[in-house]
């Protein structure tokens, strides 16, 4: 496969921006979590039942036609370079690449829906759009939800809804995301105002890759904390109704910044952009940050001659996993920041 | 910023101490504020996991999963769910319970454990079509009560009528 083919196989939907609000939110995610009935949950179930699960996986993609194109990946038979992909990609977690027995998961071709098998929940769907499509990620992800359910007996309880493995998920088994790009909010210091607020409503707010880690390039994650309680839709319309308020805020802060630190501002999105164009070694650390000045220059205006969805692309491309993969073999870091600064000239001159 | 303690790295770590009213500042690169005890950000430190086990125990009046067990808590603590042998000891220092069943089997703990969790612990969303059958039934039938007696508000008597008979339809169909 050629080089230019890698990529494209590497990219999925998400990260070629073309959701609503672009200029902020990346992408939007529902994560549902199910487990059977008449199995212990995956941490207490025995080698045997384990195969249970996807035995049972298996016979309903044979028995139930899906029109998602649903496809069974057994994870065991993956290589460990795919699996990490796949975790940059947010298909899968940290946790289910690690090697382990019975681990697989269902797949579409457009990677919009990707289901684990056997992870923390014996099955947790995940939707993944691009841009604030959360409603209409969720109706996709019911949908799903139905299709799985038409085979398999759902631990459920009229109380407490689903049951799941870790009681913080229990109730709808729902957990809503919202991936953002702040950086205006960042560079006048409003950041923080705005995530000690959201953290007050309820809602998580997380770096790049999930829990404890740090917002790499400006991004964020903001999800609900509550599960049960509150149905599906009251949950997405209160997370969507404070995304649109940090919408409006970032757009806001991006105007003021423009007004008032206007030659300031544009400086910093050029030497970025300058420094992405020509270096010959960068980390992967650096790169994000750069990336984020220059997604703020393109969404401005400033830059017309990058193509918007360069970031969301890179984001993916430039990490250690998805380089090794590119390039198909090992590679130190020093090497690393070599051809990530080679793959980042490349990309951005192909518009 | 410089970190106040090494003066080499960066500050990353901004700490208010309030002591006695008086407040102090303390900026610290990660590697300082790692060593300093009372931040506790090593590996085994602050984590959901001890959280969520912090709340576990509370509710034996103990803070900590080592503190001193007295008899009391070690009669409670051995319950098992008969369905997969979890034991609630087990339970606690994890966070995970093993099966569905657990969700009965330790049902009082549990319910006032999801009411600290959640704030709530009645579900209201999405009812499965196969296992949640009779209930899913149920909420229809809540459902249309409450606009039945709407409709009697607005003294629609012919649409509460209309409602009246698709309920006892419902509840005939639970019934049998």
């Amino acid at each position: 496969m050629s080089i230019t083919g890698k990529i494209n196989n590497t990219l999925n939907k998400w990260m070629k921006a073309s959701g609503p609000d672009p200029d902020v939110v990346i992408s939007s995610r529902i994560r549902l979590a199910r487990n059977l009935m008449e199995v212990p949950f995956p941490n207490y179930a025995s080698d045997k039942e384990a195969k249970r699960v996807i035995d049972k996986v298996e016979s309903l993609l044979e028995e139930e036609d899906n029109d998602f194109g649903l496809k069974l990946l057994d994870l065991e038979k993956i290589p460990v370079l795919e699996k990490e992909v796949m975790v940059e990609k947010h298909l899968i977690s940290p946790e289910h690449a690690e090697p382990g027995q019975h681990k697989a998961m269902l797949l579409t071709d457009d990677e919009s829906v990707s289901i684990m098998i056997n992870e923390e929940d014996h099955i947790r769907s995940q939707i993944l759009f691009s841009g604030l499509q959360l409603e209409e990620a969720w109706e996709l992800g019911d949908q799903v939800d139905d299709y799985l359910e038409s085979k398999l007996n759902f631990a459920f309880s009229e109380e407490y809804g689903y049951l799941t493995t870790c009681p913080t998920n229990a109730g709808t088994g729902m957990r809503a995301s919202v991936m953002v790009h702040l950086p205006a909010l960042n560079l006048s210091n409003q950041i923080n105002d705005v995530l000690r607020a959201i953290s007050q409503l309820g809602l998580a707010v997380r770096g790049l890759y999930g829990e404890g880690t740090e917002a790499l390039g400006n991004i964020y994650q903001i999800s609900n904390q509550v599960t049960l309680g509150p149905s599906e839709e009251e949950i997405i319309e209160n997370l969507q109704g404070v995304i649109k308020q940090i919408i409006n805020q970032e757009r806001n802060a991006r105007k003021r910044l423009m007004k008032q630190n206007k030659v300031e501002l544009t400086d910093r999105i050029y030497r970025s952009y300058g420094v992405l164009k020509y270096s010959r070694k960068i980390s992967s650390k650096e790169a994000m940050k750069l990336l984020s000045d220059v997604k703020l220059g393109v969404d401005l205006g400033i830059i017309n001659d990058v193509s918007a969805s360069i970031f969301n692309e890179l984001m993916v491309l430039i990490s250690p996993p998805a380089l090794q993969r590119l390039t198909g073999k090992d590679l130190n870091s020093s090497q690393r920041d070599e051809k990530r600064a080679n793959l980042i000239r490349k990309r951005i001159r192909e518009k | 910023m410089l970190c106040q303690e090494c003066q080499k790295r960066e500050a990353t770590v901004h700490l208010t101490k309030i002591i006695n009213n008086k407040k102090k500042e303390i900026y610290l690169c990660d590697k300082c504020a790692q060593n300093k005890e009372e931040l506790n950000f090593g590996k085994e430190g602050f984590s959901f996991n001890n959280l969520l086990t912090g709340l576990l125990n509370s509710e034996f009046g103990t803070d900590t999963p080592n503190s001193s067990l007295n008899l009391n808590y070690n009669k409670k603590v051995e319950e098992e769910c008969e369905n997969c042998g979890l034991n609630y000891a087990e339970f606690s220092r994890q966070g995970k319970l093993g099966c569905s069943e657990c969700y009965i089997e330790f049902e009082n703990r549990i319910n006032k454990l999801l009411k600290k969790i959640h704030g709530n612990n009645r579900h209201t969303g999405k009812v499965p079509k196969r296992t949640g059958g009779v209930i899913r039934t149920r909420k229809e039938i809540q459902q249309l009560r409450e606009k039945m007696q709407d409709a009697v508000q607005k003294e629609e008597f012919e649409e509460a009528a209309k409602l009246r008979d698709a309920i006892k339809e419902l509840e005939e169909e639970i019934d049998e």
